[in-house]
């Protein structure tokens, strides 16, 4: 009997691990957009005095995590674990840049969904009696990915208006068995979803029936009501991700369009030349760890779910012409420890 | 949940939700840069032939100065801004070229002078140089098939 | 004078044309940038065999001369030519001797241009 688990794929928090500090690193763009002030820090150099673009990824996490800890006034050796990823082949960003840390260190992947993949693992670390605190971190920076995943830099090409925008930038999450709040009180942990779309410049398209199938399962595994959430908040839809959410959840009778946000959305102002939204590992981290830690912290959200997303191509599967496998992971924040239940 | 949708009805729907580029700006502005780009050249062409060079080797020394061109804006950080607002407009003309191959010789020098400048150089204009020369080498066979 | 600007004026119409053809095609079928270019050489090469190009080249000037198809069209005159000179030999050495000075000028400029700057970002 397994006594977590309600329903299909969703985990009940036993003693739910608190959030006890977040923090966060951007880029020059990301720090002229509309949630610049919820920033821990701003770099306005992409190299960082770094001398490639992925040295520069590495830095933003390694000082994000040295950042949080500090934040949470924790020695780096009262840290159980750090459970980090990133976008970059063999996950080099993470594993570069935690190298230093000394600490037991998972690495995980779930493209831009990895944040919330880490939150999972960590809570589950904490709930189960495996540690007391853990640090969850992601990082992704646009350089790097622009010349892992399409072209060099320099390169004269244009963006079609479904492409999205990858955030320079890294958050990181201290995740502790003790602590005053907001704590994560259950979690849905995303099957990949394949809808047969190849087009890795509308990669909203691709995964909002990932999206979709998470935040079904959660209120179908949770029997919540669907306007429990004062704000249901996926990682990087982007415009066209998030209409057609939207769509799919009202044709399955979930009709929470107002309540819908996203952080692919929320972090760039529209005029700054993002096409559909930002996207990537850093962009639901640093705006959960900036913006919505910030509201929850201050009671302007009292419970949320957070859903990022993730496209599971790689530029191998794009060139043997493969459709683009997605997930999203479901992570309960709430203010108060007993939910409803 | 309920599959409400095939995977084919599924890219019916994306395709009708998703926004299309605007394509007669676009073609307008690629019409636009394309042009001046070739008067340009052909302001070279007119110049290199009016300094007593035949129509040969003025061609190939219009070649060289456009190229140069093309690669000193990409390595003034302008050719990719000329990119995002003209589309083919810049990538057609032989600038489009060498910004082609200039781009990937900088962006992969952080991989050293061997295998990232050297072998990256090619990423994006060896397919070009690859169908290229090849037809090329196709078509001058049937021309000597034909001959004799 | 008035010569000149008329060729100037076919310049721009033709290379203009050639390149928005190029944008229909990739804002229209997806294709990408790369596979514009490689169909723009090869129909270059081949409406140049087929003495298509040649027509285009003399109303056009550089406007047919600068776009990929014009590198397509100096390949193949290339190798026409060389083909006509020493037989079938021509048709492997013709193609890159008429476009020597072209791809020796790209490499060479941007292996400098390599060394003297470092990538910067879109900002």
């Amino acid at each position: 009997m397994i006594e977590k688990k309600t329903g299909r794929q969703t985990f009940q928090m036993q003693h739910p691990p608190s959030i006890n500090a977040t923090a966060s690193i951007v880029g020059p763009k990301e720090g002229k957009g509309p949630l610049a002030g919820y920033f821990d820090q701003t770099v306005d150099d992409e190299f960082w005095g770094e001398k490639s673009w992925e040295k520069a990824e590495s830095k933003f996490m390694r000082e994000v995590l040295s950042k949080v800890i500090a934040k949470a006034s924790l020695p780096m050796d009262a840290l159980d674990f750090v459970i980090a990823g990133d976008l970059l082949n063999q996950c080099i960003a993470a594993n570069f840049g935690i190298r230093e840390s000394n600490v037991p260190f998972f690495g995980v992947y779930g493209a831009c969904s990895t944040i919330g993949e880490a939150m999972q693992i960590g809570a589950m670390l904490i709930d189960g009696g495996f540690a007391f605190n853990v640090a969850c971190l992601t990082s992704s920076h646009f350089c790097s990915a622009e010349k892992q995943f399409r072209f060099p830099l320099e390169l004269g090409s244009q963006r079609p208006p479904t492409a999205q925008w990858t955030v320079t930038g890294s958050g990181g999450i201290i995740l502790s068995a003790e602590g005053d709040g907001p704590y994560i009180t259950r979690i849905t942990t995303g099957k990949i979803v394949d809808m047969g779309i190849k087009d890795q410049n509308n990669m909203g398209a691709a995964m909002a029936p990932a999206a979709a199938d998470t935040i079904f399962a959660h209120f179908q595994d949770t029997g919540l009501p669907h306007d429990y959430y004062d704000m249901v908040v996926t990682g990087d839809l982007g415009m066209v991700g998030k209409h057609i959410l939207e769509d799919i959840l009202s044709s399955n009778g979930i009709h929470i369009g107002s309540l819908l946000n996203d952080c692919g959305l929320m972090i760039y102002d529209m005029k700054q030349d993002v096409h559909a939204g930002g996207s990537g590992c850093g962009c639901a981290a640093t705006v959960f760890a900036g913006y919505l830690h910030d509201r929850m912290k201050k009671g302007k959200l009292e419970r949320i779910l957070f859903v990022p997303t993730g496209a599971l191509l790689s530029p191998t599967s794009v060139q043997q012409g493969e459709t683009i496998p997605c997930i999203a992971h479901a992570v309960a924040i709430e203010n108060s420890k007993g939910g409803t239940q | 949940m309920q599959q409400v949708m095939t995977r084919d009805e599924y890219r019916k729907y994306v395709d009708k939700v998703s926004p299309n580029s605007r394509t007669l700006r676009n073609t307008l502005r690629a019409f636009m840069v394309g042009g001046v780009i070739c008067v340009i050249g052909q302001f070279f062409l007119n110049s290199f032939k009016n300094m007593g060079l035949n129509q040969e080797t003025a061609g190939s020394v219009t070649s060289i100065v456009m190229i140069l061109l093309g690669v000193t804006l990409t390595a003034l950080n302008l050719y990719d801004d000329l990119g995002r607002f003209a589309g083919a407009g810049s990538i057609v003309p032989i600038t489009g070229f060498a910004n082609s191959i200039a781009s990937p010789a900088i962006e992969y020098k952080s991989e050293g002078y061997v295998l990232g400048i050297g072998a990256r150089m090619f990423l994006v204009a060896g397919p070009v140089l690859v169908y290229g020369i090849s037809v090329s080498i196709i078509v001058g066979i049937i021309r000597f098939l034909l001959k004799s | 004078m008035r010569e000149t600007i008329i060729q100037y004026i076919n310049a721009f119409v033709a290379g203009g044309l050639i390149c928005a053809v190029g944008q229909v095609l990739i804002d229209k079928t997806k294709l990408t940038p790369a596979r514009i270019l490689v169909l723009f050489v090869s129909l270059g090469v081949v409406l140049t065999g087929l003495g298509v190009y040649e027509k285009i080249v003399e109303v056009g000037g550089a406007g047919a001369t600068i776009p990929l198809t014009g590198f397509g069209y100096n390949l193949a005159k290339g190798a026409f030519r060389d083909v006509d000179k020493y037989g079938l030999l021509g048709a492997f050495t013709g193609g890159i001797r008429a476009t020597a000075a072209g791809i020796a000028a790209a490499v060479f400029f941007s292996f400098l241009a390599a060394l003297a700057v470092k990538p910067r970002a879109k900002t």
